[in-house]
């Protein structure tokens, strides 16, 4: 029996990451063109919370495979279903290679890694570029399915009414439906 | 259930929702940098110093022409009570290391600028790393990265006569009287035949601390015990500099000594363009040796950053703005050489 909404321990996690989330696409966005006293601090910032974020993509990936979840509603047609699938792969994917091109990035580059983690990928100037190039592309896409994600969120809560939204609602649901 | 709005309602609700992911578009496009009005960025100082010297790709953006070379440090251990860094300890820390000299041109003369700098690499066995880019001048002619760039521009060179414009010069000395102290020193700088017989100075402050957490702000200066020879009035060699460091190196290791100088209460710790009083208390930290030259520019300092904002524990940051913009213009300077390298291969 599949349920009506996600496990509260699902949706706690993806509100954490969504906000988490958001807050690193705009710190690393923000610090690249930042040179006052911030930019240290938020390179720190980011580097902290990036490994915090693969930690939490690990545990919602078990998650998601692990426990039941809701399915999308059965009048939904076929394009759709198709693109809620397709983004929902391409946030998970992105969610798990943001970290790890960033903890790849710094390796390559011969940087330090927080709590001196071991380098991923052999200290090479030119493998540096193009996991760097990676990083960056990755954020702007994961921006973009993520506003992708948050417009289709807001459709089925606004304008299709239906169970989608509620499924993943934040605070405690207090209809049985 | 499915109670889906129509008409009006809809198109009002999708409006919401488009002008709501335009809304969030533009917050991100803005915090980018990519929209709004100039500011002061890494990039735009790495483009400002590529359009005066030029676009040389797979060059450090600034000191863009230098050596890498390999040593050792050997501790004293007088340092350890002040940090808790395991640099002050090691009897012996190996050292990656690279001289150059200023500017972004890397086809200057060795001896046609007086800035001349050493970065160092100092890699401790409890696997920490410790990277330092230090210069001649023990201060710097500005505070604050606005004045910086604002330096940079009034050393635009002259397009007649290749240099930068003296009037220019004079007029933004005048505008920033915190220069007193770099003037003093480029007035009285007599440049020495070598890089082994120069002292580097850290420029900025940083904090030591200690095993109980008790800091200490200090600078350091790696200090030559090669002696001292005027470098002579003519000089043809390009790469003078080079050619010498090679040539002493071929006779034996060099050395110099590292020394923390110590600041008392009331000391500029966030101001690189003010010197502390002379007669500051300081401590021997050991002896650097520089012993094989690593291939000119293709040695193992070609692929780091030195960016001065790497340090072990024991040794902090201050809040010194300069501090922080080097950092990021450096990241900057070496994401762009990094990718340069893609298209021309590794080398600078």
């Amino acid at each position: 029996m599949k349920p009506a909404a996600f496990h509260p321990f699902a949706r706690l996690l993806h509100w954490l990451m969504a906000v988490l989330i958001l807050a690193m696409l705009f710190i690393g966005v923000g610090m690249v063109s930042d040179l006052s006293t911030r930019h240290p601090l938020l390179v720190e910032l980011h580097k902290a919370t990036g490994l915090l974020l693969l930690l939490l993509v690990l545990v919602r990936i078990a998650v998601r495979l692990t426990v039941p979840h809701p399915p999308l509603p059965a009048d939904l047609p076929a394009l759709q279903r198709l693109a809620a699938k397709a983004s929902h792969i391409a946030l998970y994917g992105l969610m798990l290679s943001m970290p790890l091109l960033g903890w790849a990035m710094l390796s390559a580059g011969g940087y330090p890694r927080p709590l001196q983690l071991p380098a991923i990928a052999p200290h090479d100037l030119q493998l540096y570029a193009l996991l760097r190039g990676a990083h960056s592309w990755a954020g702007y896409l994961l921006f973009a399915t993520v506003l992708v994600h948050l417009g289709a969120a807001l459709m089925h809560a606004w304008v299709r009414r239906d169970a989608v939204f509620k499924s993943m609602w934040p605070g405690p649901l207090r209809d049985s439906k | 259930m499915n109670t889906p709005v129509h008409g009006p309602a809809k198109l009002w609700r999708l409006t919401a929702i488009a002008a709501g992911l335009l809304a969030a578009g533009c917050a991100f496009a803005y915090t980018a940098g990519w929209i709004g009005g100039p500011k002061l960025s890494p990039q735009r100082i790495i483009d400002t110093f590529e359009a005066q010297a030029g676009h040389h790709p797979g060059y450090r953006k600034n000191h863009a022409k230098g050596l890498c070379v390999t040593g050792y440090f050997e501790s004293s251990g007088l340092a350890a009570p002040l940090s808790s860094a395991r640099v002050f300890e090691q009897a012996r820390v190996p050292v990656i290391g690279r001289f150059a000299i200023g500017g972004a041109n890397p086809a200057t003369p060795d001896t046609g600028v007086p800035v001349r700098s050493m970065a160092l690499q100092f890699a401790t066995d409890d696997g920490q790393l410790w990277r330092t880019g230090m210069n001649n001048p023990p201060v710097l002619a500005i505070g604050t990265p606005e004045a910086f760039y604002q330096q940079v521009l009034a050393m635009t060179p002259d397009p007649a006569t290749g240099k930068a414009d003296p009037a220019r010069m004079q007029a933004f000395f005048a505008e920033h009287p915190e220069s007193a102290a770099f003037r003093q020193w480029a007035a009285s700088y007599k440049p020495s035949d070598s890089f082994a017989s120069t002292q580097y100075h850290s420029i900025n402050a940083f904090r030591l601390i200690d095993r109980q957490g008790k800091e200490q702000p200090v600078r350091w200066q790696v200090e030559p015990q090669t002696p001292y020879s005027a470098l002579p009035a003519q000089v043809s060699d390009t790469l003078f500099l080079q050619h010498d460091l090679a040539q002493r190196l071929s006779q034996g290791p060099l050395r110099w000594t590292l020394r923390l100088v110590l600041a008392e209460p009331g000391d500029p710790l966030e101001d690189p363009s003010k010197p502390w009083p002379a007669q500051r208390r300081s401590i021997d930290a050991g002896t650097l040796v520089i012993n094989a030259v690593d291939a000119p520019e293709q040695g193992a300092c070609r692929d780091l950053n030195f960016d001065p904002l790497i340090l072990p524990t024991g040794i902090q940051a201050t809040a010194d703005p300069i501090l922080a913009a080097r950092s990021a213009a450096y990241s900057e300077s070496f994401n762009r050489r990094s990718r340069e390298s893609l298209n021309t291969g590794v080398r600078p």
